[in-house]
């Protein structure tokens, strides 16, 4: 029973040490920090860690040299002395866990006010107003005039300044990579600033239960050089309009798209020289085909998964407010679906096919 | 209303008097039998709490699976929630103090039984209420901290919101009514002797409890009632289009919802107070430093309460402030631990099982309050709030620290309570199971949320690292399952045919150990009178303090030259608290009627209860043949 | 020397601060009741606290009329603020009353008491209705939501104060009382006076605050 004790106190601090650092890297890990803010917030954890393991280490050190050596003998009866206490002590054991939140607290404060303060977007600075809706996510982007969702863009090392709103209930915007979350309120504008320096596609997800879908509302940020940020702004500003192709399945989709009403609730700027559908709570689909992921961050955008997506939405994420526009049993929903689908990816690579045409660098406009 | 016992006034019912059956468990109020129902009940909520966790972490256990639809999760971790806050874990806490603190206090029940069984009623029935919701078109899906605006009537037209609104709204009042019968009987009803600085920990600790009790439930009452008015009548408290403010509900929400966690872990500190000293054969060590910490607790819970909020934007002055605040209530907790340890040192140590208990609470509530400090770091909190980091903190806290703690108390006092011992050895296993079950469930947790894991959430991306400490935690769930059948074996066990306990079978220090296990009805045959802290262990072992030892249960005699006045049953407690319940029904199914019926049947039971008196007898045990 | 003190002799030196009762031993000399009622408007300031915290948080928040300024009456609502001050007055009146016996007078003045609340809430209801007749009502906009949640919720109280008076006065009448039974007449008091504060502060907070 003594040993029991021992073995189990090691066990348990050994996985500490062990699994501390390189095995929890991942993509939405803050183990694996990619800009300022998450670094410093990943910093501020490992020295509180670093010093939580002598005073966890104490406690248990100390309770397992009572345990053997004050275990009652067999046989032994006798009464301990009845120690009351001891004010010395006392005041030891107070004044050290003072000290040791002295010593968490400073950093702790510094911390706040460089990571948390009011910063006013200025040059340089890529202002986002970010509204979330159940359950995806609405990017405006002031500076520039355009709308997109569920992806957001930002040059490298420039400081992403957001402008958080919701437009039902509580949502909050993470992305553990590039810094911690702030809550997305109705009636309340938050803001959150989040800066990358590696060029990448990182993960988000939403961190505040939104009801329904909430497991489902994810996003995708693409750091990119500042040339390919440009090109991606360009595109939005100037959509390419495209009404025929060679592809017999672009012609059929984009006819399917207005004919099952897609177009009364997505906004679509490819679709049709300056005509405005769409409402705007709902998703705005304009270069859809530059997009990585489809459903707000659940599937990789390849044909498969974004003609199983509309042609049954609740199979990939119950729940949602897409309606199911085929019954269960109409023979051409699978043909269909996937010639919106092809319809909708083509979408903005037409620029993208352009712009490969130029000498520009490509950057890091992602992928699947 | 006056002292007078047997008011002729034209009652409805005829004061009940039975002492044993059924009905003199509807009808009872004394502090024993409430101290039963209560610790029952919390362990049917507790059971079905882990049943609803044993459903999620089945779902978690793979990504991508759908055994629950995501309205079925929604509502499964609501109710595990509101079941383990509001319906198991405190209320064990209360059962136990309803028990207890009359004795170890030497009174013979709390100072307005009548409220006492009022508060039962209430806080059971209204638990009972919500769990009706999953056969009537959902149970809420909103989280156990009910956030606005998913609560309003646009987000959340079922009535899931309603009947989780209406049933803590009642069982809430339960709570607080007890608080004050708690605070009036310890400051009223101590023996005489009995200073307070001569009160068993247990004891001081449900008096600072029940304080925390009445000034944190109010908040969280106007919440409910906020709520439950924008969605009946109209009104516009959380309502967004209004202009209103969903954060005013966070705010008031967790003004009761940070103290209501130290009213969870108070009495388990108690607790502990009482059965680390116990099995140590030793005095606590540093008792005025232990109140005073405690004391300390209390007051800085209520000024911690925006740590919860870091992440909504209120700005870094502001999170600064309560981020200093949380930092300084982990102090007064840790010099509690090292008190303890204090305790053990020196001592002689048996290995009991609720010693076992004890010592697991020590160790994993210590890791609970280390990743409490980590959290209280708002800027390393912006990124795991609302992630498995913090699931793992509060069940690491909560769970190890109370849960932990009442399986070992189950242990330390069901001798008192029964007259029976429980099998040790198998107690034993069952602990082994729980406790490797426990940690194997939890502290994957905190791996998750850091490697980006929501909470909140019935799957999760698969192939960002989260499969492992997934299966993991599932896996725990079979161990720590497997604990809790052994552990309510062992109980049904010990109920049938376990080994007969004796007054004092683990030579106690408190007075609760000075009756006969099960006490008597009137619990002491005569008034007791103490002269020292562990009354009872100065007696029996006087040569180990310094104080001139007096027989507690005998030197108190000319207190009781009236006899013992046992207060009486009443019908008016249940009744009143049917009443609120059918009411309740009545306006979450807009049947004003029903309503209005049952509101006027309870204003008739409160007039019903204050003119049927006290009521009761006088009683003489030792000429009924005393039981020492 | 026995290491036990006398098992059966008279009362010990332990200590003893408190009283003997006819209920019982008690460790001090407030009634039960007494310290009940303590505790419970304790907690009923938090109540209170956080229905004035939430009319604060919406002030000036409303998005529609009408506004404060547009119906509150200070006049108006300043006699019926000095009709429950002077009932606060009678209660002590009454309470004097009865801890002498003069019973006549202590049902006199008790009876001032529920008359003089009900001629609050009288002219509650009064402000109620004007308020709904200028467009207010609770789901009109913020101000009429906390506002009326908040004075309603007073209004409850009062209307349970006076119904609790009227009551324990018909007891008065049903079988006898005395000054012995003046501690429950205490506590209706502290209630009484505690809910007098609150208008007070409400007063302040609502009415007075929109006109400085």
């Amino acid at each position: 029973m003594r040993i029991g004790w021992l073995w189990r106190a090691l066990p348990g601090a050994a996985l500490m040490f062990v699994l501390s650092g390189c095995a929890l890297e991942g993509e939405q890990s803050v183990f694996s920090p990619v800009g300022p803010l998450a670094s410093e917030q990943l910093g501020l954890f490992m020295y509180t860690w670093y010093l939580s393991i002598p005073v966890f280490l104490l406690v248990a050190g100390v309770m397992v040299y009572v345990l053997v050596r004050y275990r009652r003998r067999r046989g032994d009866d006798s009464i301990p002395g009845q120690t009351h206490g001891n004010v010395l002590l006392e005041v030891v054991w107070t004044t050290i866990p003072v000290i040791i939140v002295i010593l968490i607290a400073v950093p702790t404060v510094r911390s706040i006010f460089r990571t948390q303060s009011f910063v006013e977007a200025g040059d340089g600075d890529v202002a986002v107003t970010v509204t979330g809706y159940q359950w995806w996510w609405k990017f405006d982007y002031p500076q520039y005039g355009i709308t997109t969702a569920n992806e957001l863009h930002v040059p490298v090392g420039a400081r992403l300044v957001l402008d958080l709103e919701s437009g039902d209930v509580l949502h909050a915007f993470w992305a553990p990579r590039l810094g911690g979350k702030v809550d997305l309120i109705p009636n309340q504008d938050n803001q959150l600033w989040l800066q990358a320096n590696e060029p990448g596609v990182y993960y988000g997800q939403c961190a505040e239960l939104c009801l329904g879908a909430h497991a489902y509302m994810r996003f995708r940020i693409v750091v990119e050089e500042q040339e390919a940020f440009e090109r991606w702004v360009a595109s939005f500003q100037q959509p390419v309009v495209q009404t025929v192709s060679s592809d017999p399945l672009f012609e059929q989709g984009r006819a399917l798209f207005a004919q099952k009403g897609c177009i009364g609730c997505h906004a679509l700027d490819n679709y049709a020289e300056g005509v405005s559908y769409g409402q705007p709570q709902f998703p705005d689909l304009t270069n859809f085909g530059l997009r990585n992921t489809v459903g707000a961050g659940v599937l990789d955008a390849t044909l498969d998964n974004v003609a199983q997506w509309i042609m049954d939405p609740q199979s990939v994420k119950p729940g949602n407010r897409m309606p199911t526009l085929w019954a269960a049993d109409d023979p051409n929903r699978e043909q269909e679906a996937r010639a919106i689908a092809a319809y909708l990816l083509s979408l903005g690579t037409q620029q993208r096919a352009a712009d490969a045409g130029n000498t520009l660098a490509m950057g890091a406009l992602g992928g699947n | 209303m006056a002292a007078s016992t047997n008011v002729a006034k034209p009652a409805l019912f005829v004061r009940p008097t039975w002492q044993t059956g059924l009905l003199s468990w509807l009808t009872t109020i004394d502090h024993k039998k409430l101290g039963i129902l209560y610790i029952t009940s919390s362990f049917l909520f507790l059971a079905l709490a882990s049943i609803e966790a044993f459903i999620m972490r089945l779902q978690l256990m793979r990504p991508g699976q759908d055994l629950v639809s995501p309205d079925a999760f929604n509502q499964l971790f609501t109710m595990h929630g509101v079941s383990m806050v509001f319906l198991a874990i405190m209320p064990l806490g209360i059962g136990f103090a309803n028990y207890f603190v009359p004795l170890m206090i030497g009174a013979r029940d709390l100072a307005f039984p009548r409220l006492n069984a009022f508060g039962y009623w209430v806080y059971a029935f209204g638990g009972l209420m919500i769990y009706t919701s999953f056969f009537l078109g959902g149970a809420p899906d909103i989280g156990w901290t009910g956030y606005a605006p998913n609560t309003t009537l646009s987000a959340n037209p079922g009535l899931g919101v309603d009947f989780y609104m209406f049933g803590l709204f009642i069982s809430g009042i339960g709570t607080t009514a007890t608080g004050m019968n708690l605070i009036v009987t310890i400051i009223n009803m101590r023996a005489p002797g009995m200073t307070f600085m001569r009160m068993p920990v247990f004891v001081w600790m449900m008096l600072i409890t029940s304080f925390m009790i009445i000034f944190a439930f109010p908040p969280l009452t106007v919440a409910f009632l906020q709520v439950i008015l924008d969605r009946t009548f109209g009104t516009l408290f959380y309502v967004p289009s209004a202009g209103a403010l969903p954060i005013l509900w966070q705010h008031l929400f967790w003004i009761f919802g940070h103290p209501e966690v130290y009213i969870i872990i108070l009495p388990a500190f108690g607790l502990i107070s009482e059965m680390i000293p116990t099995f140590s054969r030793k005095p606590l060590f540093g008792y005025p430093v232990m109140i005073l910490a405690s004391i300390l607790i209390a007051f800085m819970g209520f000024a911690v309460w925006s740590h919860h909020m870091f992440t909504t934007g209120l700005g870094p002055v502001v999170n600064t402030a309560f981020s200093l605040t949380s930092f300084i209530i982990g102090i007064p907790t840790g010099v509690k631990i090292f008190n303890w340890l204090g305790t053990l040192w020196g001592g002689s140590i048996r290995f009991t099982t609720p010693l076992m208990y004890s010592l697991a609470f020590i160790i994993t509530f210590t890791l609970g309050g280390i990743t409490g400090i980590m959290v209280a770091m708002p800027t390393f909190d912006a990124q795991v709030h609302d992630t498995y980091f913090v699931v793992a903190h509060f069940h690491y806290a909560m769970g190890g620290g109370a849960l932990l703690t009442f399986l070992g108390g189950v242990h330390y006092w069901f001798p008192k309570i029964t007259g029976k011992m429980i099998d040790e050895r198998m107690g034993k296993v069952a602990f082994w199971f729980i406790v490797i079950g426990f940690h194997t469930i939890f502290f994957p947790q905190h791996l998750a949320g850091l490697q980006g894991m929501p909470r909140r959430i019935q799957t999760y991306p698969a192939g960002i690292g989260l499969e492992l400490w997934n299966f993991m935690s599932t896996f725990g769930t079979f161990i720590m399952g497997i604990g809790l059948v052994i552990f309510a074996y062992n109980l049904v066990k010990a109920f049938r045919s376990g080994a007969p306990a004796g007054n004092d079978p683990w030579d106690g220090r408190t007075l609760e150990w000075a009756t006969s296990s099960p006490p008597p009805y009137y619990d002491f045959a005569v008034q007791p009178v103490v002269n020292s802290l562990d009354a009872f262990w100065a007696y029996k072992h006087p040569e180990t303090l310094h104080v001139e030892a007096i027989d507690p249960r005998k030197a108190g005699k000319e207190y009781d030259a009236h006899g013992v006045h046992i207060p009486g049953q009443s019908w008016y407690p249940i009744l009143g608290s049917l009443a609120i319940i059918v009411g309740s029904y009545g306006l979450i199914y807009d049947n004003l009627v029903l309503a209005i019926v049952s509101g006027v049947f309870f204003i008739f039971t409160v007039f019903g209860w204050a003119f049927e008196g006290v009521g009761g007898h006088h009683l003489h045990p030792e000429l009924e043949g005393e039981r020492a | 020397m026995s290491a036990h003190a006398a098992d059966n002799a008279a009362p010990v030196q332990t200590g003893n601060r408190g009283v003997l009762t006819a209920h019982g031993w008690r460790s001090t000399r407030l009634p039960d009741v007494k310290l009940l009622m303590w505790v419970f408007l304790a907690s009923d300031c938090m109540f209170f606290g956080s229905l004035i915290g939430t009319y604060l948080a919406y002030h000036n928040r409303s998005l529609v009329g009408p506004f404060p300024i547009d119906v509150l009456d200070i006049p108006l609502t300043t006699v019926s603020s000095f009709v429950l001050l002077m009932s606060s007055f009678l209660m002590v009146l009454a309470l004097h009353a009865l801890r002498i016996n003069d019973i006549p007078k202590f049902r006199l003045w008790t009876a001032g008491v529920a008359l003089f609340g009900s001629i609050f809430l009288g002219f509650q209801v009064y402000e109620f209705t004007h308020f709904v007749h200028a467009g207010l009502t609770v789901h009109q906009n913020l101000f009429g939501t906390t506002f009326f949640i908040l004075t309603g919720t007073h209004g409850i109280h009062v209307t349970v104060g006076v119904l609790w008076l009227l009551a324990f006065l018909i007891q008065s009448y049903v079988r006898p009382i005395n000054s012995k039974d003046a501690v429950y007449l205490e506590i209706a008091g502290l209630y009484w006076h505690f809910v007098d504060i609150v208008w007070i502060v409400i007063f302040t907070v609502v009415y007075l605050v929109e006109f400085v």
